[in-house]
């Protein structure tokens, strides 16, 4: 059952969109809503990593060699300004979608695998993450004209 | 004659549930004046709180010499707050500006008004040249402008220069009311009406401190208070107020944990099946899941979060769920702290789900606190499109566009309308160049004052100041323009609870100072802004044309202001709207027959998640087909984004006193308010007090990460572990040799609810030192009201022979 490593997908890009809201958080201070929001999402990131462990811990059990170029790198570190800004928040739409998306595919390998408890921790968790994905959109929306038409 | 500084609410007029609320004549006139004296009363309404208060300017000689309350008006029948009794004087003040101002070298130097916007125009042109153009300006303005000169305003500034980037002072007072309307109801509008005084068993106030700040809405709640049945009365609320004082039951919850005592109440008045299911049933959308959420908040849990005993929060729900009409004002209390929308929203599901809406005595006000901030809302001056309109739907936008007879494309529309904090942070970042500013004071009221003066200094930003005074702003403006006032021009304003006044002329301005809207066409014309048809965009030249345009612009939307007229507004009481052919007298309460603004083609928002502030499009808020119905939004607690730590250990919160209003540009030139409370004070708590070995009217320090200010103690009824700033003092009055640090703004966070944008005043981290003995002289404080002082001693406060204002029950 190769289950355990989508797990263990979804769990490192929890804990790498985690650890790159803290990153671009603190590298736009001076939106303090995006500083504010960061930071607030990425606790929300951090229980859900924390809600995976233990599933990812017992099927890694029974779980064969993990496949070649599983992992996705999408984060580089972040940037300044006001284009930087709107860059680094498209970086964690990216690894807000990856997120999205291995729910999705979690909650349907939960359902073959009749896992119950799984199932309810996708059920409670896919949502905050379209919610993150919606937020960042607004932002990004918010500040594209003013970034890239109107900034010298 | 009742001194109306030491007795701020006046004598009593009980009266019982159903009872016509009695009339109060009050009157002031100067001096020795008496009626007899008066050449001319000319008709107005408060421009110093958001009440709306209908009162006539008494004129002798072509100066304002008082003011008498209007006894036919639904709003005060008579009664004047004393805000409005003695505040007129600063219309007369000698230092009014009565020339424009230029920048050079470095200095403001007086020129005439060719000079002036010749200067403004000329850098608009400059500016509009070139791709994104539109995008270096932002307005900033108020909610003590008229109607007529926001809605000329959102047209130059969405049809002319096309721009977002308009927004006023509304958002540090109403923004939370309007973005928590338009989440429930799906438009902002308050349902309620002042009359739901008369008829209600309970009142629930929510973080108002409404003696204060909305001094006749409170006589009205006094004198039901003193009658046969009076109301219940809930206060929440971390200081002691007059109003808590008052309350049956007080909760001086712990700042920033609205939410958490919301969802508690909820769960109470739940699982008493104290709720209407049918009407719950028929007129709600989210019931399940606010149950779902809510049940995480039993009485203990939220005793502790709160601070409040566990039996208080059930006794509290008691009185919510055992009252037939419950009547809720919501104010800063929530609006400037913590999970700000989500929380006010909290009140409309507690209303909902017990149906207690849109009858007499069931009502909310989503407060306001400014006269005219209802009107920076409606027409567009602000964060929102005229008419309450939704951005995200291109029919409305097309409407406006018809309308204006301009391309739709020129009316911003691609995302919300920008909110003041991010203007002034696009002006920090140097793509917002040209900034105007209209009747608001920022260097003194936004957050974090040291980076708002470091944003206006810049060489790069032009700043254009529209003012009576030269505020702080304006000392650092590069244009300074002089503008009339109220009582120097005509045009109309809607108070919290719908309530449409005419203010007319009583007086010429002083000098060569120039009414707002003559001041914003004087701009359009030398803009020469067109319209499709090459005819100039903005046709009035008058208030009443503006006033008409406006009426079309609100034809068929919840503000409908096509029934009014200026002349059906003269002689009689202010009138309600919607008022229409459907209802030629206007509306005392909406949502009596249960139907909401929420259909996708009506509604004023697609809404938003109240954690993120993401917002929803079309097609999501489609699929909830919410057909009339109202949104009931449930939310989890979250802690303040600033707590007290050791460095910090105690928490700030900020506000008025009755004597003064905003930055006191005009409360401070009156000698009767401001000697009532000249100088700021912190309130301390006598248990942290002693702790720190501070004795009343000592010395002491607050300091945050962001600034530190001085001020005189005084220990007051305030919850332990907080402290309370008064955010009117500046420094205008001070001398610039010796300004020591006192604007409570130096102190608090730049930080805002992720939905109505409103900066959070009420939750700062602080630390509190003694700095110097006060020598047993009490702090500049009030006695009266939230500065009450704990400790005996302390001289009253009073106005004295020359605060002596008559007060008649039964009329003149």
């Amino acid at each position: 059952m190769h289950l355990a490593h989508y797990l263990g997908l979804l769990h490192r890009a929890q804990v790498n969109l985690a650890d790159a809201l803290r990153q671009v958080g603190a590298s736009h201070r001076d939106e303090p809503d995006v500083f504010h929001l960061c930071h607030q999402q990425a606790e929300r990131c951090d229980e859900y990593a924390e809600l995976l462990q233990p599933f990812a811990a017992r099927y890694a059990e029974e779980a064969p060699a993990e496949p070649d170029r599983l992992h996705s790198n999408l984060f580089g570190g972040a940037r300044t300004g006001g284009i930087g800004l709107l860059r680094d928040l498209q970086d964690l739409y990216l690894m807000a979608a990856e997120c999205d998306i291995c729910w999705t595919v979690v909650g349907q390998a939960a359902y073959g695998a009749r896992d119950r408890d799984l199932l309810a921790v996708v059920q409670r968790c896919e949502g905050g993450t379209a919610m993150q994905l919606k937020w960042l959109r607004s932002r990004m929306k918010q500040a594209a004209p003013q970034a890239l038409v109107v900034a010298d | 004659m009742v001194d109306r500084i030491a007795d701020p609410w006046g004598p009593r007029t009980p009266y019982g549930s159903g009872q016509e609320w009695p009339v109060r004549v009050d009157t002031f006139l100067d001096g020795d004046l008496n009626a007899e004296d008066v050449d001319r009363w000319v008709q107005s309404a408060s421009i110093l709180h958001s009440n709306g208060d209908a009162l006539d300017i008494a004129v002798r000689d072509g100066r304002i010499v008082g003011v008498r309350g209007r006894a036919v008006d639904r709003v005060n029948r008579g009664r004047v707050d004393p805000k409005d009794l003695y505040g007129w004087q600063a219309n007369n003040s000698p230092d009014r500006l009565t020339r424009p101002l230029v920048r050079e070298g470095g200095r403001l130097v007086e020129t005439d008004w060719d000079t002036a916007m010749g200067r403004i125009v000329a850098r608009s042109k400059e500016l509009l040249e070139g791709p994104g153009g539109w995008g270096h300006f932002g307005f900033y303005t108020s909610g003590q402008l008229f109607l007529e000169e926001y809605y000329t305003l959102g047209v130059i500034g969405k049809a002319g220069l096309g721009t977002p980037h308009m927004d006023g002072n509304t958002r540090l007072c109403t923004a939370t009311a309007a973005a928590a309307l338009k989440a429930t109801f799906g438009a902002d509008g308050q349902p309620g009406s002042y009359a739901d005084v008369d008829h209600c068993d309970a009142i629930a106030i929510w973080g108002h401190n409404v003696a204060e700040t909305q001094t006749v809405l409170w006589m009205r709640m006094l004198d039901r208070r003193r009658g046969p049945n009076p109301p219940a009365l809930l206060a929440v609320d971390p200081r002691s107020t007059a109003v808590t004082r008052e309350a049956d039951l007080h909760l001086p919850i712990r700042n920033g944990t609205n939410m958490a005592l919301l969802n508690g109440l909820l769960r109470e008045v739940i699982q008493h099946g104290w709720y209407d299911e049918a009407y719950v049933d028929a007129h709600t959308l989210g019931f399940d899941e606010l149950c779902r959420t809510v049940d995480g908040y039993p009485p203990e849990l939220v005793a502790d979060i709160c601070d409040i005993p566990a039996a208080d929060v059930r006794r509290a729900a008691e009185l919510l769920g055992g009252s037939q009409r419950l009547l809720s004002t919501v104010l800063q209390g929530f609006y400037q702290s913590n999970q700000a929308t989500a929380a006010s929203c909290q009140v409309n599901n507690l209303h909902l789900i017990r149906g207690m809406i849109g009858r007499p005595g069931a009502g909310i006000y989503q407060m306001n606190g400014q006269p005219t901030a209802q009107n920076t809302r409606e027409t567009g001056a602000d964060g929102d499109l005229p008419g309450l309109r939704n951005w995200d739907n291109p029919e409305h936008i097309a409407e406006l566009a018809r309308l204006w007879n301009v391309e739709p494309e020129v009316i911003p529309h691609w995302a919300p309308p920008t909110h003041a904090m991010q203007i002034f942070r696009y002006a920090e970042q140097g793509s917002v160049k040209l900034l105007w500013i209209s009747a608001t004071n920022p260097a003194v009221s936004l957050p974090d004052l040291s980076r708002i003066r470091r944003i206006l200094r810049q060489p790069e930003l032009f700043v254009v100041v529209q003012d009576l005074f030269l505020t702080e702003t304006a000392e650092l403006a590069d244009v300074v323009l002089p503008a009339a006032t109220w009582g120097e021009k005509t045009g109309t304003f809607t108070n919290v609870d719908r309530t449409v006044h005419l203010s007319e002329k009583a007086v010429d301005p002083p000098g060569e100072a120039r009414a707002d809207l003559d001041i914003f066409l004087d701009y359009a014309r030398r803009m020469d802004f067109r319209d499709l048809d090459g005819r100039p965009l903005v046709k009035w030249t008058t208030p009443e044309e503006a006033f008409e345009a406006w009426q079309e612009c609100s034809r068929g939307r919840p503000c409908d202001y096509t029934g009014l007229t200026y002349d059906r507004l003269r002689g009689g009481s202010g009138i309600q709207w919607p008022c229409n052919d459907a209802n030629p007298d206007g509306t005392e309460r909406l949502y009596a027959d249960a139907v909401f603004p929420t259909d996708p083609a009506v509604c004023e928002t697609y809404g938003q998640d109240l954690d993120t502030g993401a917002e929803f499009l079309a097609d999501e808020y489609r699929a909830k087909q919410p057909g009339g119905r109202a949104f009931l939004h449930a939310v989890e607690y979250r802690p303040s984004p600033e707590v007290p730590d050791e460095e910090h250990p105690m928490l700030l919160t900020t506000g008025r006193t009755v004597y003064q209003f905003h930055t006191r540009t005009k409360t401070g030139r009156a000698p009767q308010l401001n000697s009532a409370a000249p100088d700021v004070w912190v309130e301390l708590n006598p248990a942290d007090a002693g702790r720190l070995g501070i004795a009343e009217g000592d010395l002491v320090g607050i300091a945050s990460p962001r600034g530190a200010v001085q001020a005189r103690a005084r220990l007051s009824g305030i919850r332990p572990g907080v402290v309370f700033l008064p955010f009117h003092y500046g420094w205008f009055d001070q001398d610039p040799a010796d300004r020591t640090p006192r604007a409570a703004n130096e102190l608090t966070i730049t930080a805002w609810d992720p939905v109505s944008k409103q900066p959070l005043f009420k939750v700062a981290a602080v630390a509190v030192t003694r700095l110097a003995d006060g020598g047993g002289v009490p702090a500049p404080a009030p006695t009266v009201g939230g500065s009450a002082p704990a400790v005996a001693g302390v001289p009253a406060t009073v106005g004295g022979p020359a605060a002596e204002a008559n007060s008649r029950a039964g009329g003149e």
